[in-house]
């Protein structure tokens, strides 16, 4: 199907842009790659008034280091992600991630801050956010928000962004030198929207976690920081403290069903990805039962 | 404010003035404003892949977005990258190996085969499917396509085909 009508307005500056938010409010909607807003549009799931492009603001665009701290800029592509040398050095996780998402094609076109705007529950980069402790940062009519990734997404594509706020970027805490991760996914073909899946960064020191944060997606109406992983860290794992954190992670998942898998299914998938994920950050195929990752 | 937008844009190296309503999206505007109809619209909503072009040298889906985007923009289609001779030995293959039945698929193929070439000169088959993945393709099994793109690149790459 064809999008329906509707208005549109190029934005010269991130100013501009917020003034046309601040105007229209709810019945205007951000363009920044369109590979979520245009297929909805195009299925007419939603009909914006106004169609607000960011696409030209080119300050929003880019990966910059600066100290400690890793900025993306919202309008930086999956493609960007893919062959920045700084998100290759500093975090991996992000780039094994994207490599999940969609196609090439799509890959081109869709940004970091139109993945964490949409906020759907089985999108990679949300979840990456989570894992990697990221800061938000949004511009609106009062000035500049900073919201921490765990209190952003508030539910199926829903997040702590006003309709008059813009998000700019997202901020990542550099990890330690020798912090590693883990990026696995269930889906039916590659490509396709996940069933189950997890993004980890973790900092293992003499065999044991001394630092493990797991960002699930797929497993409920946003995206999930487990906190069941508090007994895995700074003990000595064994197959009895890890059957121990898959019950923790099982009391707080609370999978949706859909036409991909039953709540079951995703609860099952979720626990077979921590095992595997344990064993693999700290290099013991004993944890996993026999199952390879 | 549901009026025609004024473009300016480059497509096949010609370059393009045109007024458009921003509904409309940079398929449906080669298709029925320039008459390049190479570029196919099968499911509309970025799935399929029948729509692939170039805009600024990056294959995208041409549904997933609006021609007032390309406001400055270098779109390439598949008539373009035919009349240049850029694929032609792709196409040859193709048609060898029956890498196509009805061809509804094959622009956004090619298009998507061309893209893998040009960043990895040596891909594997399985570097192949990868890159072809979001590229539908209802009638030939997809092996015969994997068989014309590693044919090709092994040509290219100066070994027997």
């Amino acid at each position: 199907m064809k999008a329906s009508a509707f208005a549109y307005a190029r934005a010269t500056s991130v100013e501009n842009a917020l003034e046309l938010l601040a105007t229209h409010g709810d019945k205007a909607k951000v363009l920044s790659g369109g590979q979520s807003l245009l297929p909805a549009m195009n299925l007419r799931l939603i009909a914006p008034g106004l169609i607000v492009d960011i696409g030209d603001l080119a300050e929003l665009r880019g990966v910059a280091v600066k100290a400690d701290v890793l900025t993306i800029g919202a309008l930086t592509r999956h493609a960007d992600l893919l062959k920045s040398p700084e998100i290759a050095s500093h975090a991996p996780l992000l780039r094994d991630a994207v490599a999940h998402v969609a196609h090439p094609a799509i890959r081109n076109r869709g940004t970091v801050g139109g993945s964490l705007a949409q906020a759907d529950p089985a999108s990679e980069l949300p979840a990456c956010m989570l894992a990697l402790n990221a800061t938000i940062v949004v511009r609106g009519p009062a000035g500049e928000r900073r919201i921490a990734a765990h209190e952003f997404f508030t539910g199926i594509y829903e997040t702590a962004l006003m309709p008059q706020e813009l998000l700019v970027a997202v901020e990542l805490p550099m990890p330690a030198k020798d912090s590693t991760h883990f990026f696995r996914e269930f889906s039916r073909r590659h490509g396709d929207y996940a069933i189950v899946g997890l993004a980890a960064q973790a900092l293992v020191r003499n065999d044991r976690f001394a630092d493990l944060r797991l960002g699930f997606f797929a497993v409920g109406d946003r995206p999930l920081l487990a906190s069941s992983t508090g007994e895995l860290v700074g003990v000595a794992v064994t197959s009895a403290t890890l059957s121990g954190a898959c019950s923790a992670l099982d009391a707080e998942l609370d999978p949706l069903e859909d036409q991909q898998a039953t709540p079951a299914m995703r609860r099952h998938l979720a626990k077979v990805l921590l095992k595997r994920c344990v064993s693999s950050l700290l290099s013991r195929p004993d944890l996993c039962g026999g199952a390879s990752a | 404010m549901t009026a025609a937008v004024a473009i300016s844009l480059r497509v096949n190296g010609e370059r393009i003035e045109a007024s458009v309503l921003p509904r409309l999206n940079l398929a449906d505007f080669l298709r029925e404003h320039l008459k390049l109809t190479g570029t196919h619209v099968g499911c509309e909503h970025g799935v399929c892949g029948a729509c692939t072009v170039r805009v600024n040298g990056d294959i995208v889906r041409a549904c997933l977005l609006l021609a007032v985007q390309t406001h400055n923009a270098t779109v390439e289609t598949i008539e373009g990258l035919s009349d240049s001779g850029e694929i032609a030995d792709l196409q040859s293959a193709f048609r060898e190996r029956n890498a196509l039945q009805c061809g509804f698929c094959t622009p956004g193929m090619l298009m998507a085969a061309q893209d893998l070439l040009k960043q990895l000169p040596s891909p594997d088959r399985e570097q192949i499917r990868e890159h072809l993945s979001g590229n539908y393709c209802r009638c030939t099994g997809y092996q015969a396509i994997v068989d014309a793109v590693e044919a090709i690149a092994r040509s290219r790459a100066g070994r027997l085909p």
